[in-house]
């Protein structure tokens, strides 16, 4: 009966295997846990921002305080909690996606924004381009893009946040230079006729860009240029600052209604609350985001270069008007792919 | 003198397709096997042993064990009592059943991940009644053990339906004529008459299992830690650059697949013994 001997042996290796499993996944002890559901590119600012939190509250209120951290694609992250995962606190790429939790899943007041200083975006970026070293197709400025035979990469506006800002500052820039919508609209049409490869996000584009070797420039967040210039080695990229570019504002917000289901409201809020503060601020300067902070952005002015800006509540008439106008199916950008 | 003229040609023709063969496996199999555990062990053993030791990793370890030891029984259980019903009775529905085991493997795993999603999601089917009763199947571990039960489905009933159907009900027949209830047909006709084909179906079901990525991606949430598995783990850590961290998961991964293949390797090999021992 060697048959009964094995499954034996098998059932009994699968009952210790599930025990053990069970024994480690427990242990949150006696203090909270945080789910904190983010983007892409902020993976390295809050690894340096929650042990700092961690250790502020634990100051504060004698509380532990450990982390849940979740990153993809902007969109799909707001996508998966309106689908039920439980995020205390969703820090996204763009107001917009934290709109749609509110208005679909009614998790958190539709005023969220008012909730914390500066539009609840306790940090910003912008787009720049990442080009590689020495630049070799000369790459100074929006209108070197749309030149044949320069490959740009840039991801899917329709899922990624970080896309859906590139495709906004090439649209500005096509308004400014040629002085109309419809010289904005021919101008990304041609721009994006030069995209070999849509990524879903910005992560993955960067990849494709920094890793696989595509393309000529990577139209990104400033805070990815200068970390993949950073985290590949000085000298094998460098950055071009494009003469306009669009003010980037990701959003945080507690998510009201998971964070009474777990009573994690104070820690939650406090946690948002700490990413305004002076120290947060430096962390959120080193790790390439642009700090509100007055203070903190003087010390730092040489990484971060002035460059007009557009905004998307002023220029654009808010994240609903232009998701719908250029996002939405049947917006500019199916528009300006469909005809390719 | 036609015949040594054609084994020549024979012979020539074996040599090329034996080269092509080789030479095709070689590139797309043995050299990306080279590749990870070569840049798992690029910067030697120490980064190796600390990049599976972190407490992301080892629980990604954890959960991608602890799923397989829930949805290989578990289909175990289903495989044998389809593949019983569909070759030991007649009954209407037959081939639609045959069918319906077989859509796992027809379904990409994207969609199979998202029928769970509309099914159980915050805003799915039954996502009010989830919500009402504090159950958690999405974005947990339940929601990743349905959607690798549902991929994994049809390996063990593929596996024992052919084994099953050759081997007929003769002995089983004979078994009942003999006064045995269905039970006793089952532990000392049945079973021993197919362990070898649905131990290796377990295997093959299990390395699915471990190594399923689209359809628990999508319900995983990719909270480190806590729903994140070994292949979403890879993942992450090469989004990361930690390219060394990516691999050296990526080749415990491939570790656990190759002793799978070895296992199914020897337990082939007896199968062929059973098999002709038992003069089929």
């Amino acid at each position: 009966m060697i048959n009964r001997r094995l499954f034996l042996s098998a059932a009994a290796a699968m009952a210790m295997t599930v025990s053990a499993c069970s024994g480690g996944a427990g242990g949150n002890g006696n203090g909270i846990v945080l789910t904190n559901v983010s983007y892409d590119p902020t993976r390295e600012l809050y690894q340096a921002i929650n042990p700092a939190f961690a250790t502020y509250w634990k100051q504060k209120t004698g509380k532990d305080v450990t982390f849940r951290m979740s990153h993809g694609g902007s969109g799909k992250q707001g996508r998966a909690i309106i689908d039920g995962l439980e995020a205390d606190v969703a820090t996204l790429a763009l107001a917009y996606d934290i709109d749609q939790i509110a208005a679909r899943a009614k998790l958190l007041p539709a005023d969220w924004q008012k909730a914390l200083p500066d539009n609840s975006s306790p940090y910003t970026s912008t787009i720049v381009f990442l080009v590689r070293k020495g630049n070799p197709k000369g790459i100074k400025d929006w209108n070197d893009l749309v030149r044949p035979g320069v490959q740009v990469i840039t991801p899917n506006p329709k899922t990624g946040g970080g896309a859906r800002w590139n495709f906004l500052a090439a649209w500005a820039y096509g308004r400014k230079a040629g002085g109309s919508d419809a010289a904005a609209e021919d101008y990304v049409r041609k721009l994006f006729a030069n995209v070999p490869v849509l990524d879903s996000g910005a992560r993955g584009a960067t990849t494709t860009f920094v890793e696989r070797g595509i393309g000529d420039v990577l139209l990104t967040w400033e805070n990815e240029a200068l970390l993949a210039e950073k985290e590949m080695g000085k000298g094998k990229f460098q950055i071009v600052t494009p003469s306009l570019s669009i003010l980037a504002e990701p959003a945080v917000a507690v998510v009201t209604e998971n964070a009474k289901k777990h009573g994690t409201q104070d820690a939650a809020d406090a946690y948002l609350r700490y990413l305004y503060t002076p120290e947060a601020q430096t962390a959120i300067a080193h790790a390439f985001y642009r700090p509100r902070d007055a203070k903190v952005a003087e010390q730092f002015r040489s990484q971060f270069p002035a460059i007009p800006m557009v905004t998307i509540d002023k220029d654009f008439g808010g994240w609903g008007a232009a998701q719908k106008r250029f996002f939405d199916d049947g917006g500019v950008f199916d528009r300006i792919t469909a005809k390719k | 003198m036609s015949r040594p003229r054609s084994t020549t040609e024979g012979r020539l023709t074996q040599i090329v397709l034996i080269v092509l063969a080789l030479a095709f496996l070689g590139v797309f199999l043995l050299l990306p096997l080279i590749v990870v555990f070569s840049e798992a062990l690029k910067q030697g053993l120490g980064p190796f042993l600390d990049a599976v030791h972190t407490p992301d990793a080892l629980a990604a370890i954890k959960l991608t064990l602890l799923i397989a030891a829930i949805s290989v029984p578990l289909n175990m259980v289903f495989g044998v009592a389809a593949s019983w019903a569909i070759t030991k009775f007649h009954f209407p529905g037959k081939s639609l059943l045959i069918t319906l085991i077989d859509l796992p493997f027809s379904v990409s795993p994207v969609v199979s991940g998202l029928i769970f999603v509309l099914l159980f999601g915050a805003q799915g089917w039954f996502g009010p009644w989830l919500a009402a009763h504090d159950l958690k199947i999405i974005f947990a571990v339940p929601g990743i053990v349905l959607a690798t039960v549902f991929i994994t489905f049809p390996f063990v009933a593929r596996e024992l339906i052919p084994l099953m159907m050759e081997q007929g009900k003769d002995d089983e027949e004979a078994a009942v004529s003999l006064g045995a209830n269905g039970w006793q047909v089952f532990r000392h006709v049945t079973l021993p008459n197919i362990r070898w084909g649905l131990l290796y179906g377990v295997l093959l079901c299990n390395a699915r299992a471990m190594g399923e990525f689209g359809a628990v991606s999508v319900v995983s949430g990719h909270i480190r830690g806590l729903t994140n598995t070994m292949p979403l783990h890879v993942e992450i850590l090469y989004n990361e650059y930690d390219f060394v961290g990516a691999f050296a998961v990526a080749s415990l991964l491939a570790l656990l697949a190759l002793v799978t293949l070895v296992a199914k390797t020897i337990l082939e090999w007896r199968f062929d013994l059973h098999h002709t021992g038992a003069g089929h």
